[in-house]
């Protein structure tokens, strides 16, 4: 498989201090990366950093060959903004596309196309010409979504994409990005849930204020790091 | 009626109320485009300190004695408005706090030179025709009713080939930076455009109610309408009408035509609001 994003020994943070370093891993075209960290860990600092948004401050990260950070989908959490925001959701998918129209103003035969397809793809056609924030969470999920994959169909970086969401909308996006994976869409979701990165990821990136634990998820469930961490979980939940 | 008539066309033979009237609705249209990003934004506050601001730099001008007071106003308020967008992602001084210091500074500093230089006998009616625009309206020459012409047409532009990008860093400012497109430029762009229409407004409702200029309709079209498109057509429609509305009444009732056009747009406000909660369409 083609490798998409190389990290090398890198440090992350600002520059009064380092948040997380020690950063070795790579991204290859349709992997299912996980990253889990506790709060704090340098998990959103991480997520600029493979956006292209914040460089590191030592290490390398490396976009391969044919591959830019700006290629990446990226489904941030909400903003309160952005949850009383009066948009309808065809005009939040199209706005995926802005990306391809550098300098023309407005949105060719072509991407309007594409911002159709995307909708009916994830299901929500019927819901265009609804206003944004009297969907559901996991309706409002599935817009943003589908407005990633307007802008790209390489990679998807989701940021803690379920939060919020009832147990059953849950398995829904969880279920729906599986699937997207399985096209051959790269998927890197940041998350605390567990269950779920060890259910659907192909590899795991465990970081706290240095890298745990990088490896598939085989791997990780057989690895010191990882059955500590199951373990205080699985307490957790009793 | 005829006698509403026969007053109203007696007004509208003079020329400066022609100007006034065509400014005035130049100037709704622009702010009420604006208005939607920056109240979705919550960047209505820095209308109201940029106003502040503007008023300062036109008590400046006016004790300096410049012929077009607005070569001094333009530049002072564009810069304060990148300065006030800089501070408000800087953390050392938040963004409400410079805004409510650089506003109160400029309305401080602002009437003070008003006071120790006065340019005419009656200072209390400069001040307050500044603050709420009371005749400033009706004393535009036609070199002011161009440039605001020629500005109106600038901001109308600008906003109609950016207004997908407006939408997109309106709406999420971190995907739009993801998928590389310049949202601190845009950002920018939006603050600048934003001065620019205060201080046109300046001349119509004076610095202390622009703000309603900018956020009544946005806020009135938001009750009503799902899509952006539909709340910035809205809002404009609504910001036009108002305007126009308040204006003549103003003519025929002799009320200032700032607040004439601010209570315009409350009254819609209220009602639209009202229509919103009767059709369970009501939100915070």
């Amino acid at each position: 498989m083609a490798k998409q994003i190389i990290c090398e020994n890198a440090a992350l943070g600002y520059e009064d201090g380092i948040v997380t370093e020690g950063l070795n891993f790579t991204v290859s075209s349709g992997d299912y990366l996980c990253i889990l960290g506790e709060n704090g860990s340098g998990k959103s600092t991480l997520i600029k950093a493979l956006l292209g948004l914040k460089p590191q401050v030592s290490g390398k990260i490396e976009w391969c060959e044919g591959f830019k950070a700006t290629e990446i989908g990226y489904l941030p959490q909400q903003t309160p903004v952005q949850r009383d925001f009066p948009a309808s959701v065809r005009e939040i998918v199209q706005s995926g596309c802005l990306s391809k129209t550098g300098f023309r103003p407005f949105y060719n035969k072509e991407e309007k196309k594409l911002a159709e397809s995307t909708m009916k793809q994830l299901g929500i056609t019927e819901l265009a010409g609804r206003c944004y924030r009297d969907l559901s969470g996991g309706q409002q999920q599935r817009v943003l979504l589908a407005r990633a994959l307007c802008a790209t169909r390489k990679m998807l970086l989701l940021d803690e994409p379920v939060t919020g969401l009832d147990p059953r909308a849950q398995t829904d996006l969880y279920d729906l990005i599986a699937s997207l994976n399985k096209e051959g869409i790269t998927i890197i979701m940041v998350s605390h849930d567990l269950a779920a990165a060890l259910k659907y990821a192909s590899h795991i990136l465990h970081i706290g204020k240095k890298q745990l634990f990088f490896g598939t998820k085989e791997e990780y469930m057989n690895s010191k790091t990882g059955r500590s961490f199951i373990d205080a979980e699985v307490k957790d939940n009793d | 009626m005829t006698d509403i008539m026969d007053k109203l066309q007696l007004y509208f033979s003079y020329p400066f109320v022609r100007y006034a009237f065509i400014v005035g609705l130049l100037i709704a249209l622009c702010s009420s485009l604006l208005g939607v990003t920056l109240v979705l934004k919550r960047f209505s506050f820095i209308g109201d300190g940029l106003s502040h601001v503007a008023f300062g730099a036109m008590a400046v001008a006016a004790v300096t004695g410049l012929t077009n007071k607005m070569y001094l106003i333009i530049p002072v308020t564009v810069i304060s408005a990148i300065l006030l967008l800089r501070t408000g992602q800087n953390t050392k001084i938040k963004g409400d706090a410079a805004v409510a210091m650089i506003s109160v500074g400029a309305l401080a500093i602002g009437y003070m030179l008003m006071n120790l230089f006065p340019s005419s006998s009656n200072i209390s009616a400069d001040v307050c025709s500044t603050l709420f625009g009371s005749t400033s309206i009706l004393t535009l020459k036609k070199a002011d009713v161009w440039l605001c012409t020629i500005m109106a047409a600038i901001v109308i532009a600008v906003f109609i080939i950016f207004y997908n990008k407006i939408f997109a860093v309106t709406f999420d400012e971190n995907f739009s930076k993801a998928t590389g497109i310049k949202s601190d430029a845009y950002n920018l762009l939006i603050a600048v455009i934003t001065a620019l229409i205060i201080v046109l407004a300046m001349n119509l409702v004076g610095s202390l109610l622009i703000s309603a200029l900018i956020i009544f309709p946005a806020l009135s079209a938001m009750r009503l309408f799902k899509s952006f498109r539909g709340v910035i057509i809205c809002s404009a429609v609504i910001s036009v009408i108002c305007a126009a509305v308040g204006i003549l009444l103003s003519i025929l009732f002799s009320t200032p035509v700032g607040s004439t056009i601010v209570t315009a747009d409350i009254v819609v406000f209220l009602i639209f609001w009202i229509t919103s909660a009767f059709t369970g369409r009501a939100k915070a």
